[in-house]
């Protein structure tokens, strides 16, 4: 059964394991790794009591590879996983993007790189999470920065992956995940399901309309339909040639484009500040109690973060005169965040960096809003 | 069953070489999955990449060409995620025996009911003739032109210790055995895996003095022992090189509990 609407004291990964199961999941398959086994193994404990799937794969290859099987034979599919199994994964998340496979990968991002710091935060997976697969693809990833969070995003990641045929992330991190907190399930919550068809596609599986997101043919319902990932016409059938590929390459990006004031969100306190913070995930906590403690202090904590929500960015920092990123790694959405900034004409942009192991202190964010003025 | 019943007429003319074995292999298969009266709508096609891969993209049903590799746990998704659906792989060795040995082994361990027909023509064909973990020892390749130093996986013996139900292996020239054997794989519940050893004049046969179609089917008349006749069944295998041998026949039949169905 699922989680009845009330309110619960749970870990975040839990809140992400009934998420998934108020979003739909039927089937998740993952390979166990700190600190996101939880979801296996609580998934592993509700799976079969929904209906559903859970299997244990042999790698974390092996497990995107089978939810994207799953996925095609009508599931809604998920696995997590840490930065190791993620880096595993790139070469398939650039296949289910290519293939429009809606699937959902939940990234408990850990200390990098390599092994790392295997049980405490980091933030580092976030490019990667972009840019880790080859050539140009879409991808939707979203942040959360509560056990909350854990909850409505896994939710909204299921949604958005069956609209839009993304493969869509969740980049949690290991104070989110094993953080224990309050988390509501409201009366109603919106589920999405892919649109799907059901005719023979003879020499048009992957036609689309005015979304550009093709109606998902089902395996097993007569459709016939051949899929691949190599650069395909309207059919599914591969092509060598470069016209059709720029078309399909430019419309699978553009999808996401398009539909980004349905994707994109963030959560702005006191926006327009002189001077503002920016976060994700568990830094936004300190980040807050920062803003609290400070005189014309903002904070914007991004829920999206790709595509990058730019747009909702520049209005939140908009007349700000200096901006300060706060992220568990070198300095890797800081690139975008600046971006937005310089093109709102703020001359200060600056990043307080951590590379992971543990979380900011309110105290040292304060310090480093007074040493910059 | 009309050939282009099965096939996708207007994805022809085919890609593959001439006197390469993957044709005949279409054409076996062709012959059991009409005789099986098999719903072509409940049936969905898996492959990896390479030559033997590409087959599934000539077939009129459901069909997913997948990463290097990876078809066993694709198929392993499908199946589990509807288990309605009959799911079939092809494959060939470099995709199942090297990049995707990790799947293969714990595919047959599961013992998921899929059934796999790998095309093992001792080379990387599709890339133009590299070493494959097939590749017969001594026998050269793009990248052993000194003659390979390792031996060669059995990909048959390895399904038989990895716990598949049905495993198999015949040459492109035993037409009528493995027609009967992927027949065999089909109907049966759990793993099953038949090994065709095909020629590839293109990338193996040139480069080992096979350059002629012909010459390859010759090669794998005189390699091939029947299990029965074959010193080498139970004991050792594993020197298959170019003087070698390889056993042919069925090799196990048994029925483990698939995947999903354990009591
Ligand atoms: C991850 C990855 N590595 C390498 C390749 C390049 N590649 C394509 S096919 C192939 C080998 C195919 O050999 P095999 O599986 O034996 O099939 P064949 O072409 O001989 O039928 C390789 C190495 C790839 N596509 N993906
Ligand atoms: S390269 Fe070899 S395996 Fe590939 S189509 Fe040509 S002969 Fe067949």
């Amino acid at each position: 059964m699922r989680l009845p609407p009330g309110s619960y004291f749970m870990q975040g990964n839990e809140a992400c394991v009934e998420g998934a199961l108020w979003a739909g999941l039927t089937f998740y398959a993952g390979y166990p790794i700190t600190p996101s086994t939880e979801i296996a193994e609580g998934l592993a404990m509700r799976m079969p009591e929904e209906g559903g799937t859970f299997l244990q794969m042999e790698d974390e290859i092996a497990s995107i590879s089978a939810i994207i099987g799953a996925s095609w034979a009508g599931a809604k599919a998920m696995t997590a996983t840490s930065g190791p199994g993620f880096s595993l994964m790139q070469e398939s998340i650039g296949y289910a993007a290519m293939t429009e496979t809606p699937i959902v990968i939940v990234d408990v991002m850990r200390g990098g790189p390599s092994t790392g710091l295997p049980t405490m935060v980091g933030q580092g997976d976030v490019m990667q999470a972009k840019y880790g697969s080859h050539g140009d693809y879409p991808v939707i990833a979203l942040s959360p920065s509560s056990v909350q969070d854990m909850f409505d995003l896994t939710i909204r990641a299921f949604n958005l992956s069956e609209r839009y045929r993304v493969p869509t992330m969740v980049l949690s991190d290991a104070e989110i995940g094993h953080m224990r907190g309050k988390f509501i399930v409201p009366r109603t919550l919106e589920i999405v399901n892919r649109r799907i068809r059901t005719d023979r596609v003879w020499h048009d599986g992957f036609a689309y309309d005015e979304t550009l997101v093709p109606k998902m043919p089902i395996f097993g319902k007569g459709s016939r339909v051949h899929v691949t990932g190599l650069s395909h016409d309207i059919a599914g059938y591969p092509t060598s040639n470069v016209e059709v590929h720029e078309e399909l390459v430019r419309r699978l990006q553009e999808k996401v484009e398009r539909h980004s004031d349905d994707i994109c969100s963030l959560v702005a306190h006191r926006p327009g500040s002189r001077r503002m913070l920016v976060s994700y995930g568990s830094p936004s906590f300190a980040a807050w109690e920062a803003m609290m403690q400070s005189e014309d202090v903002g904070l914007v904590d991004l829920k999206t973060l790709w595509p990058f929500p730019s747009k909702l960015l520049a209005q939140a920092i908009s007349g700000s005169s200096d901006v300060i990123m706060i992220e568990l790694n070198l300095g890797q959405m800081f690139r975008e965040v600046q971006r937005v900034a310089c093109d709102e004409g703020c001359r200060k942009v600056r990043l307080f960096s951590k590379v992971g192991g543990e979380v900011p202190r309110p105290a040292e964010i304060i310090g480093f809003l007074k040493e910059g003025g | 069953m009309e050939f282009f019943d099965l096939f996708r007429e207007d994805r022809w003319p085919h890609m593959f070489c001439p006197g390469c074995g993957i044709g005949t292999v279409m054409n076996c298969f062709h012959r059991a999955f009409s005789e099986m009266n098999m719903d072509q709508d409940k049936t969905v096609f898996v492959s990896g990449i390479g030559c033997a891969s590409r087959i599934i993209g000539y077939i009129r049903a459901d069909s997913i060409h997948t990463t290097h590799g990876r078809a066993l746990a694709v198929a392993t998704g499908i199946k589990l995620a509807n288990p309605d659906l009959n799911v079939i792989v092809f494959s060939g060795d470099g995709d199942i025996g090297a990049i995707g040995g990790n799947h293969f082994i714990n595919a047959a361990r599961r013992n998921v009911d899929i059934s796999v027909f790998c095309i093992n023509n001792y080379i990387y064909g599709m890339t133009g003739g590299q070493a494959s973990t097939t590749t017969p020892y001594k026998s050269f390749s793009t990248t052993t032109p000194y003659g390979s130093k390792e031996y060669p996986f059995d990909l048959a013996e390895v399904a038989v210790a990895s716990g598949a139900n049905y495993v198999a292996r015949w040459t492109i020239r035993n037409v009528k055995e493995l027609t009967s054997s992927m027949t065999k794989a089909m109907q049966k519940k759990g793993f099953s895996f038949v090994e065709i050893a095909s020629p590839c004049p293109t990338s193996f046969g040139r480069r080992n003095r096979m350059a002629d179609p012909t010459q390859m089917f010759e090669w794998l008349k005189i390699i091939a022992v029947r299990k029965e006749k074959s010193q080498a069944w139970g004991l050792d295998q594993l020197d298959l090189n170019i003087e070698g041998r390889i056993t042919i026949g069925e090799f196990i039949e048994r029925n483990r509990s698939p995947y999903g169905l354990i009591a």
